[in-house]
């Protein structure tokens, strides 16, 4: 019990840190810095963070083998981009078309309740966002969660594309825009504290927020009964059914619980982004997802964040310098320009892989390997003094 | 207790259960005992709901279970221990207790020191992970899991299965406290001399037809069954 308090301190404290720090950096780095790389990139790995965090939940807790990602985010993505869209511009937007929805759900709560209204709506669009990925994969697991291990991963996969071709028809024009982008809604970094020179920009830290926010969320899911529940789900499905579990009903809540928080990612990649397009996810994108699951560790949330990390700060700023022939400030030669990056990048990840060959952090959290270097200083303290005496 | 019926279970066009009648009274230690391939574990798996029967019916306290879905069964009162032991491997001892009791919302704390007073080596290892306990620890804590749910029928498949014999035996007098302490049993085993000096009743299962009953202490001296199964 006195271990477990303490722990949640730690927690805390780390978390007011990290915020602390976030808001710190957004108002020293000026948008013209070289360093202002550091606030785009975290905001993409707090998204990224999230979802991958989200499809552990299903692929690591439970033991449900989905590839249906890209397409839940695109749900969540599209969702939040419509009902957020200036009122002003809708006609813009859609230009092909004769729009069917005309709510921007910030400008009508933020005409009533002021900046707070606005908060709510944009709160609201997301979690709309969340609700529509949600429900479509309660509807995909009546089919789908009948399958077992590569036959639902194939099946998953299979959906999302369905979902994808389904956003670009030209017959839902009108609600989605079809093949062209949608854009002129709420962003990021329209999130600040006042206005002109003097607004305090807020955009990384709201990111950073809403991540930690949905993460603590489904951390709090996976330690709770039902968290357990899907983990002997994914020990063993016979003796999980001898305990009473309804297999079906827990597999569709992991399913629908993992979707809505897919969908709220698609949301903050839209808000991260200035446009969204459909094409913009692809299987591709999942398999990135994947990526940063099994890197960090399948079945460690806290794995899954660290990697989200590594794996957007290096393939969107670290790596990137090479192209133009500089890496971390040192001049890179010739070879390494144009693409060359990229092969850096897999060979990075095959290390990890033969290196550690279950994830940066296989299944533990963050407070197991704390402890363990904690232990290995004490039991290493005593040999030092006996070879001093 | 419960009723089995003329029960019939098809595997896919085979028939694994013919029509078997099986009655278990109330506080009582009942053993079906037989060859591999007898049947024995798909009747059990029938009664808890893994799988459906072609026909027949099963009946629990008079009230007929025999098309439920397995977490309704749990609910009233049946719980399996798997054949193999099956224990949730990354999973600590305490949560592999914890998940015994998924039906309940009730205080778990007297069951789980009752548990622990059954089995002292379980609340040693109760933050180990269940993978790691050797194979006597693991029946240990098939069995205890089991009876987190405050069962009133338990249901053992094979639990002296890869077990040493002074185990085996450990296992089988833990089985007969837990009767006293009035939990009903129906227990199949490969093991028939240990299966048939514990039971009270016992039945002889050869390709899916029961061919005999008895006490179970009688069938010990039966000479069919003695040339059968006792070697």
């Amino acid at each position: 019990m006195e271990n477990k308090r303490i722990q949640n301190l730690t927690s805390v404290v780390f978390l007011l840190a990290l915020f602390a720090l976030v808001i710190f950096l957004e108002q020293v780095i000026k948008p013209t810095d070289t360093m202002a790389m550091l606030l785009t990139v975290t905001k993409k790995s707090a998204v990224y963070a999230l979802v991958a965090v989200s499809m552990n939940l299903l692929n690591g807790f439970t033991g449900l083998f989905s590839l249906g990602q890209a397409g839940f985010m695109l749900m969540g993505a599209y969702t939040y981009a419509i009902f957020t869209i200036e009122s002003e511009r809708r006609d813009s937007v859609y230009y092909y078309f004769d729009q069917v929805v005309n709510v921007s759900l910030p400008e009508t709560l933020g005409g009533a309740l002021g900046s707070v209204g606005w908060l709510v709506g944009v709160l609201l669009a997301i979690i709309l966002g969340g609700l529509v990925a949600a429900g479509v994969a309660y509807l995909i697991g009546f089919p789908v969660l009948r399958l077992k291990s590569d036959y639902l991963a194939i099946a998953t996969l299979g959906f999302a594309e369905i979902i994808r071709a389904i956003f670009q028809w030209r017959m839902l024009g009108p609600v989605t825009n079809a093949a062209n982008p949608l854009k002129s809604y709420v962003r990021l970094s329209d999130f600040k504290i006042g206005t002109g020179d003097a607004a305090i920009n807020i955009s990384t830290f709201v990111a950073v927020l809403l991540a930690v926010v949905c993460i603590g969320i489904i951390v709090m899911l996976i330690n709770s009964s039902y968290g357990r529940a899907f983990k002997a789900i994914r020990e063993d499905e016979v003796a999980a059914e001898a305990m009473g579990i309804n297999l079906y009903k827990h597999k569709q809540i992991a399913f629908c619980i993992s979707s809505f928080f897919a969908g709220v990612g698609g949301a903050m990649l839209a808000m991260f982004a200035n446009t969204v397009q459909a094409n913009n996810f692809k299987s591709n994108m999942t398999f990135e997802i994947l990526l940063i699951v099994v890197l960090g560790g399948i079945g460690s949330v806290s794995g899954s964040c660290i990697a989200a990390v590594f794996f957007i700060f290096a393939s969107e700023w670290w790596l990137r310098g090479l192209d133009s022939g500089r890496f971390l400030g040192i001049f890179a030669p010739g070879i390494f320009r144009n693409g060359f990056r990229l092969v850096i990048f897999s060979v990075g990840i095959m290390l990890v892989i033969l290196f550690f060959r279950r994830g940066l952090m296989g299944d533990k959290e963050l407070p197991y390997y704390v402890k363990w270097i904690k232990d290995k200083l004490t039991t290493q303290k005593p040999k030092a003094g006996e070879a001093n005496g | 207790m419960l009723r089995i019926e003329d029960l019939r279970v098809n595997y896919g066009g085979i028939e694994a259960v013919k029509g078997i009648t099986i009655e278990v009274p109330e506080k009582e230690i009942v053993t079906l005992i037989g060859a591999n391939g007898a049947g024995k574990s798909t009747t059990l798996r029938a009664v808890a709901g893994l799988v459906r029967p072609a026909a027949g019916h099963i009946y629990f306290l008079d009230e007929e279970i025999t098309a439920l879905p397995s977490h309704s069964i749990v609910a009233k009162g049946i719980t399996m221990v798997p054949e193999g032991r099956r224990v949730f491997p990354d999973l600590t001892v305490l949560e592999n207790l914890k998940m015994g009791a998924y039906l309940r919302k009730d205080n778990l704390k007297d069951d789980i020191q009752w548990v622990y007073d059954l089995f002292p080596r379980l609340r040693e290892r109760s933050w180990q992970l269940a993978g790691t306990l050797s194979g006597g620890e693991q029946q240990m804590l098939a069995v205890g899991r089991a009876l987190m749910s405050r069962p009133k029928l338990m249901m053992m498949d094979e639990p002296s299965l890869g077990l040493a014999p002074i185990i085996v035996r450990g296992i089988f007098e833990i089985i007969k406290e837990i009767n006293r302490q009035g939990v009903t049993i129906l227990l199949i085993e490969q093991n028939a001399n240990i299966a048939l000096h514990t039971a009270d009743t016992a039945y002889v299962l050869e390709t899916g037809r029961l061919t005999m009953k008895g006490v179970g202490k009688e069938l010990l001296n039966d000479e069919a069954v003695k040339k059968a199964y006792l070697g």
